[in-house]
């Protein structure tokens, strides 16, 4: 009988049993995949190591911080400021048809740029910055607030709103067209207040931190484990059976595998969220190059782009991707510690819309040939915003929703998951709990953060 | 255990929980909340490790005296005065 079960090994739930184990409980961690990392894991390919969804970390804070996200879970995990190894971006932007704002870890040069592109708009946008929810005041009724109501009422030149929410719903919006307010202040706190950072070694460095501190506290983890179903006897959860037909029974579970995904777990009769399912997933364009992205005249970390003046954050319809926006992330444009010396190779990932249905439901050989042609189109996309680097690409590599689903078995590839969030991570069943993306902080510091207080408000109180 | 060696044992706690902390110059008299940041969840971890390592058990209603190394300290001296030095 364990304490706690904790369903996914990504980093919502490996931060969760870290958390029980400290508190001496019987924690296990089941995991469907062959490793951990969930959403944000990485392999190995041709000789070349890569990550799965790593960009940026956000929320990044310098060492000495004592408030935010990052010094938040750094003490409940008792880890080191250096144990993340992060390195702070150069300088990212937000690029729109004519009109660029440059962005870095400090305000102030947004600020700046907001004031030199849109010099009426300088007073809202400080307005903005001061009426953001705090981390501590999210509740329910806030959280779900329209953002662009909320933003057209603070900023008047509607190009300015555009660009604002570009780079926020990119990182972070789980809803089509319009965004919760809550999660909007979360993610631009994480994005311009804080900030963005990258460990040398890629997302590897941070998963090993954490399964080798959740087994060196006497956690168990169990890959190849799927959880086929929760059960539930008299309104409790009374364990899960696994894949394998085996069952384990337990007094808690917390569950990071979505909302809708964990009740259709209990096989109870009604699907009622259903149709809070994401309908947001993306394609990625992975190039690494014959040289570093430098030598073509590339020193940005992030470029959010759009092409016209208006920003569709929507599951495309017509096609199977959307390139009108997209993210390119240089992993070799951070100011990486000397004594790290440089990347292997230049890399540039390049991010778009794309529609699961039709990824999903296309045969096996049509599947290969319009990764192609995507790809092609990404990168074209790509390079009306950064120097052209096609002729210099020596690999690739590219996901689609369906690969996002076959790994994660995230419902539609979604990759911010549901549209509404269980802020309280809690069910209708009353020892059953969820954590991570659909508890509502997304991103890697947000769900190490969001396993973290899940763990500490329903599994260690009741312990 | 002696009121010092009750504060050694605190600092080793806090040292764990906040590893890049410099403890050296924590004010006794002023709040952990202010000098450290810690928040409720960072208290429920001292109690926590008291428990762990001093089976020293700390009912919620006495959260309270936790706030500062001097409460502390206080308040756990009877609780741990019989406690050999280790
Ligand atoms: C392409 C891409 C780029 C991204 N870029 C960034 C970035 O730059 N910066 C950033 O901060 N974040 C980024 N993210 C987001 C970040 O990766 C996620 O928000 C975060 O990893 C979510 O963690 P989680 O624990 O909530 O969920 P997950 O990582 O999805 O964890 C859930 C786990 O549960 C497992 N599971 C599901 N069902 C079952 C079952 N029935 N039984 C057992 N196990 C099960 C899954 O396999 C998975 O491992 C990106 C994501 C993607 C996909």
């Amino acid at each position: 009988m364990y304490d706690s079960i904790i369903i996914g090994a990504g980093m919502s739930g490996l931060a969760a049993g870290i958390r029980a184990a400290y508190y001496d409980q019987k924690v296990c961690v089941l995991e469907r995949h062959y490793t951990i990392g969930g959403l944000n894991s990485f392999y190995r390919l041709r000789g070349r190591n890569y990550d799965v969804g790593l960009h940026a970390v956000t929320n990044f804070t310098p060492p000495g911080a004592k408030k935010g996200p990052f010094a938040r879970l750094l003490r409940q995990l008792r880890m080191k400021w250096d144990d993340f190894g992060l390195s702070p971006q150069l300088m990212s932007s937000i690029s729109f048809p004519g009109v660029e704002l440059q962005f870095d870890n400090n305000i102030d040069l947004l600020r700046s740029e907001v004031a030199k592109e849109f010099p009426a708009q300088i007073d809202h946008f400080d307005r903005l910055i001061s009426s953001l929810l705090d981390y501590d005041d999210l509740e329910q009724k806030h959280f779900e607030i329209s953002t662009r109501e909320r933003l057209q009422e603070i900023i008047t030149d509607p190009l300015l709103v555009e660009m604002i929410l570009c780079p926020i719903m990119w990182y972070g919006n789980p809803r089509e067209k319009d965004m919760d307010w809550g999660q909007f202040c979360i993610m631009f706190r994480s994005l311009f207040l804080e900030g963005f950072a990258r460990p040398f070694d890629g997302v590897r460095l941070i998963l090993k931190k954490l399964v080798r501190k959740f087994r060196d506290l006497g956690g168990e983890l169990k890959l190849r484990t799927g959880v086929s179903q929760i059960k539930i006897d008299h309104g409790r959860a009374v364990g899960v059976v696994l894949d394998s037909g085996e069952e384990l029974t337990g007094k808690n579970i917390l569950s990071s595998a979505g909302a809708v995904e964990t009740f259709k777990l209990c096989e109870t009769d009604e699907d009622v969220h259903a149709h809070t399912t994401g309908q947001l997933s993306f394609v990625e364009a992975i190039s690494t190059l014959d040289t570093y992205p430098r030598e073509l005249g590339h020193n940005k970390t992030i470029v959010f782009y759009n092409d016209s003046e208006k920003f569709h954050w929507e599951r495309p319809t017509e096609d199977f991707c959307d390139v009108r926006t997209g993210v390119v992330c240089t992993p070799n444009n951070y100011c990486y510690d000397e004594k790290d010396g440089e990347l292997p190779d230049g890399i540039m990932r390049v991010t778009a819309l794309a529609d699961y249905e039709r990824w999903r439901n296309t045969n096996q050989d049509n599947y290969q040939a319009e990764k192609t042609k995507w790809f092609e189109a990404v990168q074209a996309s790509a390079a009306r915003f950064v120097p052209d680097y096609r002729s210099h690409v020596i690999d690739t590599d590219m996901f689609t929703p369906h690969t996002i689903h076959r790994f994660t078995w995230h419902e539609n590839g979604a990759v911010y998951g549901a549209t509404r969030k269980w802020l309280d991570g809690t069910t209708a069943i009353n020892n059953l709990f969820l954590c991570g993306t659909d508890q509502g902080f997304v991103g890697i510091i947000g769900s190490i953060v969001s396993g973290i207080s899940m763990a500490n408000q329903h599994l260690l109180a009741r312990s | 255990m002696t009121p010092a060696e009750i504060r050694a044992a605190i600092i080793e706690i806090l040292e764990t929980i906040a590893p890049d902390e410099d403890l050296s110059n924590l004010d006794d008299a002023k709040e952990f909340r202010d000098q450290m940041e810690l928040d409720s969840m960072d208290f429920l971890d001292i109690v926590m490790e008291l428990r762990k390592r001093y089976r020293v058990q700390v009912p919620e209603e006495d959260y309270a005296n936790l706030v500062s190394m001097q409460s502390t300290v206080s308040y756990l001296e009877p609780k741990m005065a019989d406690l050999p030095a280790e």
